[in-house]
């Protein structure tokens, strides 16, 4: 005997493995979820109900809000992460693009390979090991490249963190520690540009630079947006440079200069926990606008 | 230093702590369903505080790495108390991990240590609000033993006359000196800042790279500015402070400080810095600094040879009577009003703070308790590495002058973000007076100090 294939029977099959498929799919975004809800969604509920109540839980409106802004390190806190925040995306989306585009030249050699890997490694450093190593590169008494420092006329550690080289130092530092792991995306990304597209501009006359600057950084534009807006909220949260060349200059550098350096000092030094959270709250508000804008400019979720 | 203890507190705190508790319950309900326990019920008032059951169990001490053996020798001596000894940064360079601590201890309702080292001297001006440190002058600690901390030790750890922690050591600043070299170069030790500056110059000329002093700590102030009675930090009272860095106390010494600058004979470095240890240590002649400058900065980091340091008083102006100096640093114990186990926290306490076996004999810094500090500094003597005694160091603890507090904000802090890095760039220290009163004002401001100027 031989059994038919009904087509119904094979409809109820498909259903049931989708049903099974969505099944799983479900219970993998509900673990998820969870974690996303106990760990992100709770906890900033709980900031934003500290930000608008005082420590006995009367709820003050915005005094907390007005209350740390003005405090007088507030504004140079904000100038400050500002100031930061400009050096450092510009740098990134600039030399992230240049090398991964330099990389992606390389392919074919084994240079590549040696250049993704060394270009990664910064980045499987934690951030405070990453800062540590600088604090060592930064000290011209100890520095391997303290005939380097010397030369750009820095003799001991108090010059090379003088507060107007802040900026850059952090720029550096925070380069040096998370600009690897984008380079590799963005090199990923060049990868995905269909190979058809790239032949038709090298049949159309297209040089290395008119390709890169028509049709390869065209193409990486969502990936350069995503990597601006994640830079872009990491950054507003300076913190742990900061407060390590504070701690290492024995507080020369500051524990106050950045935004989070100064909600630390609410919560921690003077008691003042609702205040802390309240300008915690704002960076979430300005690092959500600032993607919601980048994200709206840039048409990142339009479909292809 | 009288500080401000408001009647609110405790009971502030509590509700917080009922708040947090049940904000957290709620919390964890919801992603474990397990119930949340505990709470302070059943306290009973004794002692000045209301007090925890009491119960057995392991005795949790806190303590910095320096002050590791000094718990390891009570276990030695007391094998029966069970010692939890914890480690931490013991609140070096104002790192507040305490206060951290406390602070989320306060709100999870547990973790608390029984007895607590802290390398700093304003903890109470927060532990006390926070309803972390216990009294200790209300039955705990009798008054026989606390009559005979030096005059003034426990001043940082009063608070309305209620003591809230003893202090480890004292850091009265003396001038210490290498003997053989300043015998060497012919020179005297100064008695007077007008002749140390003397010196200074003259160091600058004959032998110029040779120091007499270093500028470059964010403790600086401590050691030049408050022996010159400078009032740029008096804590008047409770949430008061008194801020004057223009008086002619302060000034004549920022003076003194820019020509010995100017001359290099007082080195900006700082001297736990890098550069100092590389190119600076091996050519200090003279540097006015604390008591435990002798055993951890000259024989510890310098590794200068033995029979070579000496102190003498630290100098006073012409026409003072005698001298005036700054405090810098010396540790505190803080015992928790949260320890279910108060006799043996408060034996711990008394022991490490006060008994020969670990303060006489073995701690590091001059210790607080008198009695002790005898025995310490025949220990000095005997260790054969001080060229001459160091009586010097006795006659300075009666010497701090009272009119410099511990406030809440760090002093340390305000000198190296301010004045450091205009020091670093040529500025002079009496240029930065008026920006240094600046910033002390609006860091005393901030932490809701009432000013006056």
């Amino acid at each position: 005997m031989t059994l038919t294939h009904s087509p119904a029977g094979s409809a109820t099959r498909r259903r049931r493995g989708a049903a099974r498929q969505s099944r799983a799919g479900m219970a993998f975004v509900a673990a998820y979820v969870v974690l996303l809800v106990a760990f992100g969604v709770l906890p900033t509920a709980y900031a934003i109900y500290f930000a608008f109540t005082d420590a006995g839980g009367t709820v003050t409106g915005f005094a907390n809000f007005v209350t740390t802004a003005q405090d007088f390190r507030f504004l140079d806190a904000v100038s400050h992460v500002a100031v930061y925040l400009a050096f450092w995306l510009l740098s990134l989306v600039v030399f992230v693009v240049a090398l991964a585009l330099l990389l992606h030249r390389l392919a074919s050699g084994s240079a590549s390979k040696a250049l993704r890997f060394l270009y990664y490694i910064p980045g499987a450093l934690a951030g405070a090991a990453s800062v540590l190593v600088w604090l060592f590169m930064l000290d011209p008494t100890v520095s391997p490249v303290s005939s380097l420092l010397g030369a750009l006329g820095f003799h001991t550690f108090g010059e090379v963190i003088a507060p107007g080289n802040l900026p850059l130092l952090f720029t550096v530092i925070a380069f040096w520690t998370g600009a690897g792991g984008w380079i590799v995306v963005m090199y990923g990304a060049l990868n995905n540009i269909p190979a058809d597209v790239m032949e038709a501009a090298r049949i159309d006359g297209a040089g290395a630079w008119q390709t890169a600057w028509h049709v390869q950084i065209p193409m990486l534009r969502k990936w350069i947006v995503y990597m601006v807006i994640l830079a872009f909220a990491g950054g507003a949260q300076l913190f742990v440079e900061p407060q390590l060349l504070s701690l290492a200059s024995v507080g020369v550098a500051g524990r106050d200069y950045s935004l989070n350096q100064l909600t630390y000092d609410f919560a921690f030094q003077m008691n003042n926990i609702n205040g802390a959270a309240a300008v915690s709250v704002e960076l979430l508000v300005v690092s959500v606008s600032a993607a919601a804008v980048f994200v709206a400019r840039s048409g990142f979720f339009d479909a292809d | 230093m009288t500080v401000d203890k408001p009647s609110s507190g405790p009971e502030r705190v509590s509700s917080k702590r009922r708040a947090a508790l049940l904000a957290g319950c709620a919390a964890t309900a919801a992603l474990t369903l397990t119930a949340c326990g505990g709470g302070t019920t059943g306290t009973t008032t004794k002692d000045g505080f209301a007090q925890v059951p009491q119960k057995d169990g392991a005795l949790t001490v806190w303590v910095d790495a320096t002050r590791v053996e000094a718990a390891k020798l009570y276990q030695q001596q007391h094998p029966h108390v069970k010692l939890h000894i914890v480690t931490y940064d013991g609140d070096a360079n104002g790192s507040n991990y305490l206060q951290t601590k406390v602070q989320l201890f306060n709100r999870t309702g547990k973790g608390w240590p029984d007895v607590v080292f802290s390398s700093q001297n304003n903890e109470v001006t927060w532990a006390v609000e926070a309803g972390f440190a216990a009294p200790l002058n209300k039955g705990l600690i009798p008054t026989a033993t606390l009559a005979d901390f030096a005059s003034g030790a426990n001043d940082v750890c009063t608070v309305d006359g209620t003591a809230y922690c003893l202090r480890n050591d004292l850091s009265q600043a003396v001038l210490w000196y290498n003997a053989p070299l300043l015998k060497k170069f012919g020179y005297t030790v100064p008695t007077t800042w007008e002749d140390y500056q003397q010196l200074g110059e003259k160091v600058a000329k004959e032998h110029p790279g040779y120091l007499v002093g270093d500028a470059g700590d964010s403790f600086t102030p401590e050691i030049y500015l408050w022996a010159s009675k400078c009032g740029a930090n008096h804590v008047t009272g409770p949430k008061a402070v008194s801020v004057n860095t223009s008086s002619e106390a302060c000034t004549k010494m920022a003076r003194l400080m820019d020509v010995l600058i100017k001359n290099r004979s007082m080195s900006i470095s700082g001297v736990f810095s890098t550069d100092f240890g590389k190119n600076e240590a091996a050519k200090v002649l003279l540097m006015p600094g604390p008591a435990w400058y002798g055993g951890a900065l000259f024989e510890g980091t310098f590794k200068t040879p033995a029979k070579q340091i000496a102190a003498a008083p630290i100098p006073q102006w012409k026409g003072e009577t005698a001298p005036s100096t700054g405090n810098v640093g010396g540790g505190t114990w803080l015992l928790s009003q949260h320890s279910a186990h108060i006799k043996a926290a408060t034996d711990f306490l008394k022991w490490v703070t006060t008994d020969n076996a670990y303060q006489g004999e073995k701690a590091p810094g001059f210790p607080a308790y008198a009695p002790a500090a005898g025995t310490w500094l025949k220990r000095q003597d005997a260790s054969g590495y001080f060229n001459g005694d160091l009586s010097a160091l006795k006659a300075a603890s009666s010497q701090v002058w009272p009119g410099w507090g511990s406030g809440q904000f760090s002093q340390e802090a305000i000198w190296a973000a301010t004045v450091k890095p205009g020091l670093t760039q040529g500025k002079s220290v009496v240029s930065m007076l008026p920006a240094w009163k600046d910033s002390i004002v609006k860091y005393a401001t901030s932490n809701g100090y009432k000013v006056s100027q």
